[in-house]
């Protein structure tokens, strides 16, 4: 292999990470959200 | 040159590499920012921005969290269907200097892969939205991203030179969609909001179709300049701008909103048809600076505008005018 290889394959690896780090943070998030919907929901009906 | 790709480069939605970056991205794939890029997001800021108008204006409260949360699924939802457009458009916008540069006929996204995350955003900013606000606005925003999507995309697009005129309804919807998650329901005053869009949508499109005629030629999409030829486009451009500024003024008649919203129309609305007045009487390069000259007004005066109501509607609040 050789070192043009090894930064390609570097380059690919780093974006593969930053790549599943975005996806897991957005479903992260949206856990967060439809939780937090719940609460709201909840709490409005609790009131009415 | 530089000047020209500067002039090009704005009207782009995804970031201008060198070519070793391009090189390089092409061999490791596409970064985040590229399928951020595939949501557009310029579009999305103003589909955002109008849905915003649309909540503020609505009569009735809508609960802060729940706001956000429906903004989001806006957002989301106007996100996708540009992923979709895309996806589909990837062959034509590979030919057009303007879009070339995009994620998918740059090589740096797999065209399933925007296809797939049109969809996946599509279901998911539909049903949160029907979860956190109502299934009236949820299915508004489906019926939008669907309209987009295929009635614009896919069939108008590239089969009449009404495209843009039909397929305006797309992004006239959000302010809609904005009052229908405060009052689960659609009334006159929304409907004056999509209107308002609607109008704007041809003399916008076709200013920018007037000075890039070449591309859309090359790429075959039949815009009205290309079809029925400028002197045609321009006397469009000045009768729908005419409808444009009149519906402008209609808040005040339906008491949307009072004076100070109607003098800010009244001031944007006169400029905006000395411009298309100007247009009208010009020819080549001449008509092409004037084209890119309302192409660019016409995008901060719909802003203006709405901005305009929300002013408006502030101090009726606060207990102004």
């Amino acid at each position: 292999m050789t070192p043009v290889d090894v930064d390609r394959n570097d380059l690919i690896l780093k974006r593969r990470r930053q790549r599943s780090i975005a996806l897991a943070l957005v479903l992260v998030a949206f856990v967060l959200i439809v939780y937090v919907l719940t609460f709201v929901k909840m709490g409005m009906y609790h009131t009415l | 040159m530089t000047q020209r790709l500067r002039r090009l480069a704005y009207l782009d939605d995804s970031p201008n590499l060198s070519a070793p970056e391009r090189q390089l991205s092409l061999v490791a794939g596409a970064r985040v920012g590229d399928y951020f890029a595939l949501l557009k997001p310029r579009v999305m800021s103003l589909v955002v921005f109008t849905a915003i108008v649309g909540m503020f204006l609505a009569p009735g409260h809508i609960h802060p969290v729940i706001g956000a949360i429906s903004i989001l699924c806006i957002a989301v939802g106007a996100g996708a269907s540009g992923a979709l457009n895309m996806w589909y458009d990837a062959d034509i916008d590979a030919v057009m200097s303007r879009t070339l540069n995009r994620p998918i006929p740059s090589g740096r996204v797999e065209r399933n892969d925007a296809l797939a995350l049109g969809l996946v955003l599509s279901g998911f900013s539909v049903i949160l939205l029907g979860l956190a606000a109502n299934w009236l606005a949820a299915g508004l925003l489906a019926f939008t991203i669907f309209f987009y999507a295929v009635i614009y995309t896919v069939w108008l697009k590239r089969s009449t030179p009404q495209n843009i005129v039909i397929g305006g309804a797309a992004g006239a919807f959000p302010p809609m969609i904005g009052w229908a998650c405060v009052t689960g329901g659609i009334d006159i005053s929304s409907a004056l909001l999509f209107l308002i869009i609607f109008l704007w949508t041809p003399p916008h499109f076709w200013a920018l179709a007037l000075y890039k005629q070449g591309d859309y030629g090359a790429a075959r999409i039949p815009m009205m300049p290309n079809v029925k030829g400028e002197r045609h486009t321009k006397v469009e451009i000045v009768v729908y701008s005419v409808l444009l500024v009149a519906s402008t003024l209609a808040p005040l008649a339906t008491g949307l909103a009072g004076w100070p919203y109607g003098t800010v129309a009244a001031i944007t609305g006169a400029w905006f048809l000395v411009l298309a007045g100007q247009l009208f009487r010009a020819d080549g390069i001449e008509m092409k600076k004037l084209g890119r000259k309302l192409f660019i007004y016409s995008s901060s005066y719909l802003f203006v505008i709405f901005l305009a109501l929300v002013l408006d509607h502030t101090l009726r609040l606060v207990g102004g005018p």
